[in-house]
């Protein structure tokens, strides 16, 4: 493992019942970088960023985050996930719970922030996800990219070094893809560690220092956006960029 | 080109009372039908019950303006055409069945207690009262009280629990009950979705022996058998022993309806509270459980209304409650043959308490709901 990695995972195996999901990878990522994940459905990609934070258990292999190797140890899971923020396909905002609530719950019972403090917190990062104004409403009274720059807020309101997305802008309409990719281009020009899985080309060609395909559970290809793009090396790679950009 | 155009007749009625009539009442010929033989129903019925319940009934005196002390006084015995119901069996039993056989000079100890729970129950009924967080901490403590104030202790005279009875048996048994199975039950409930084998089938074991054994077998249980189970030389209460049977059997099913609640709620909800480092319990109490909980009102408050009817059933292990009491009264030979008047009380006062435990679900439900979108997404 190198000396910048700040995740690292290293023959990383999983099966959910017989059929093995994640088969031999390897991953190394270094602080501040931002890695896009893609692949076709059913590939693994969204399992292997879910091990990252041990929302799934590998079975097989070493996962290293900030220098915690993700064991059995609850102690040593708890401090990955303050570590490392997550956003989700669905959003999966707690609907019983205001905007700010949501904000604010993790800081106050997890990091014990005093009420007051969190709440100027939540505030702050609404501002960076540019709706302070829908603080005090409920998840479901807010559209789709409203709820899901919400969950980015969320995330980042307990100050994680990495952040991971799952499929962040599948969920939405067209027109609201904008303004959360929008956002999450301001996070990865301040300097954010982090993991993407998306389907979002553009995006993935402003912002990727790196492009990870993924089938069949397999890493086929590691490269940099301008020769994954423009010169892919497995037929794999080429099929499916060929499928996805002419859509 | 220059037909005359025959004037249209205006559109029929939709709004107003003759328009609510006709949308409710006779949209078509069978649902006329119906409105009538309803109707006709009606008018049959109900000048009767009011007639017999308060135009031609006794309170305290009958025809004759003789104060009732027997059931021969009634003025239905009397003048069997025309009398209605005989009310002076409640009203000069009326401590007994609110009270119970509680000694006279003491009563002022349950009528406290009566307005304690009133005012404990006020925090739960008003969101917006004010000064709410010291009437909730006074809703915590009431138990407490209520306890030592009912039963003796710090200077009052010990009563013992076989003078209790009627409401006051009812209210304790309801109230005890309904408030120490909620949290049982959702620790059983969270028990049995546990990951931890020994946990979930300790509570599966639990829950399945409960459910499966009728409330009686219950009763019979806590009266006979619990203080085998206990050390020599500790008696437990006869009221107690009932009231822990009463807290297992609600707990139970309770638990059974707050799984429901739990099982509804998105993986979704666990990943996200996992991911932002949050513990079992602190996931549970504050994301979970809250939600969970408020899809599970009415199947809840259907439960607790259960429970609270099915407290009568402890008539057959000796204690007097409401039920009890009247079904007491009924065997005394002066009130004999009022069966009509002391069940319609009975029932009347079950009625207005359940009654006010649905409407109380429907109120939080509707309060609860605002602005929420409770959908899978």
């Amino acid at each position: 493992m190198s000396e910048e990695s700040i995740i690292s995972l290293k023959n990383v195996n999983k099966w959910f019942g017989d059929f093995h999901v994640l088969q031999d990878v390897n991953l190394e990522v270094k602080k501040k970088e931002r890695i896009v994940v893609c692949g076709p459905s059913g590939s693994g990609k969204s399992t292997m960023i879910r091990c990252i934070n041990r929302l799934e258990e590998h079975q097989e292999g070493s996962i290293v985050v900030d220098g915690i190797e993700l064991t059995g140890n609850l102690k040593n899971i708890d401090n990955v996930r303050k570590e490392v923020g997550m956003v989700f396909q669905q959003f999966n905002l707690f609907p019983h719970l205001s905007v700010k609530e949501n904000i604010t719950l993790a800081p106050i019972w997890v990091k014990k922030m005093p009420k007051a403090e969190a709440e100027d917190l939540a505030m702050r990062q609404l501002e960076i996800v540019k709706i302070p104004e829908q603080a005090n409403k409920y998840p479901g009274q807010l559209s789709g990219g409203q709820q899901q720059r919400v969950a980015i807020a969320r995330s980042l309101a307990m100050n994680p070094n990495i952040m991971l997305f799952d499929e962040p802008t599948s969920a939405l309409d067209p027109e609201m893809i904008k303004e959360v990719l929008d956002v999450m281009v301001d996070l990865a020009n301040g300097g954010m560690t982090m993991i993407v899985v998306t389907h979002e080309m553009g995006f993935a060609k402003t912002v990727a220092d790196r492009m990870v395909f993924m089938d069949e559970g397999k890493i086929v290809e590691e490269a940099n956006p301008d020769k994954f793009f423009n010169n892919p090396e497995s037929d794999r790679t080429k099929l499916f960029l060929s499928q996805i950009l002419h859509q | 080109m220059n037909e005359k155009i025959e004037s249209r007749k205006p559109p029929v009625a939709t709004t107003g009372i003759i328009g609510w009539l006709r949308i409710n009442l006779f949209f078509n010929w069978t649902n006329s039908l119906i409105t009538i033989f309803v109707i006709y129903c009606l008018y049959q019925f109900v000048p009767w019950i009011l007639d017999w319940t308060l135009f031609s009934a006794d309170f305290k005196y009958n025809y004759l303006g003789q104060q009732i002390t027997n059931q021969e006084m009634c003025s239905r015995n009397l003048d069997p055409e025309n009398g209605g119901a005989c009310w002076a069996v409640i009203y000069v039993r009326f401590y007994q069945f609110i009270y119970g056989f509680y000694p006279r000079e003491e009563v002022w100890r349950v009528n406290i207690s009566y307005v304690m729970l009133a005012i404990a129950l006020l925090p739960l009924l008003i969101t917006k009262l004010p000064y709410r967080k010291i009437f909730l901490n006074f809703t915590y403590i009431f138990p407490i009280i209520a306890y030592f104030l009912l039963n003796g202790g710090f200077g009052l005279p010990d009563i013992s629990t076989n003078k209790w009875g009627g409401l006051l048996v009812t209210l304790v048994l309801g109230c005890t009950g309904i408030a120490l199975a909620f949290p049982i039950g959702v620790l059983l409930a969270l028990g049995r979705r546990s990951k931890l084998p020994v946990i979930s089938m300790m509570c599966v074991l639990f829950i399945e022996f409960i459910r499966g054994v009728p409330l009686i077998t219950l009763l019979f249980f806590g009266m006979v058998m619990l203080p085998l189970f206990l050390p020599e030389g500790i008696d437990m209460d006869g009221l107690v022993r009932v009231l822990v049977a009463v807290t297992l059997f609600q707990s139970a099913y309770m638990a059974e309806v707050i799984r429901g609640g739990l099982q509804a709620i998105p993986t979704g909800q666990y990943e996200a509270a996992r991911s932002l480092g949050m513990s079992y319990w602190r996931m549970n109490f504050q994301i979970i459980l809250p939600q969970a909980i408020r899809i599970s009102i009415p199947p809840i408050v259907n439960t607790s209304i259960g429970l609270f009817k099915d407290t009568t059933l402890v008539i057959i292990v000796g204690l007097l409650d409401l039920l009890g009491i009247g079904r007491g009264t009924l065997a005394d030979t002066n009130w004999l043959g009022l069966s009509y008047e002391i069940y319609f009380f009975v029932s009347l006062v079950f009625f207005i308490f359940t009654f006010g435990m649905s409407r109380y679900s429907l109120y939080l439900e509707k309060k609860l709901k605002t602005g929420i979108n409770m959908g899978a997404d």
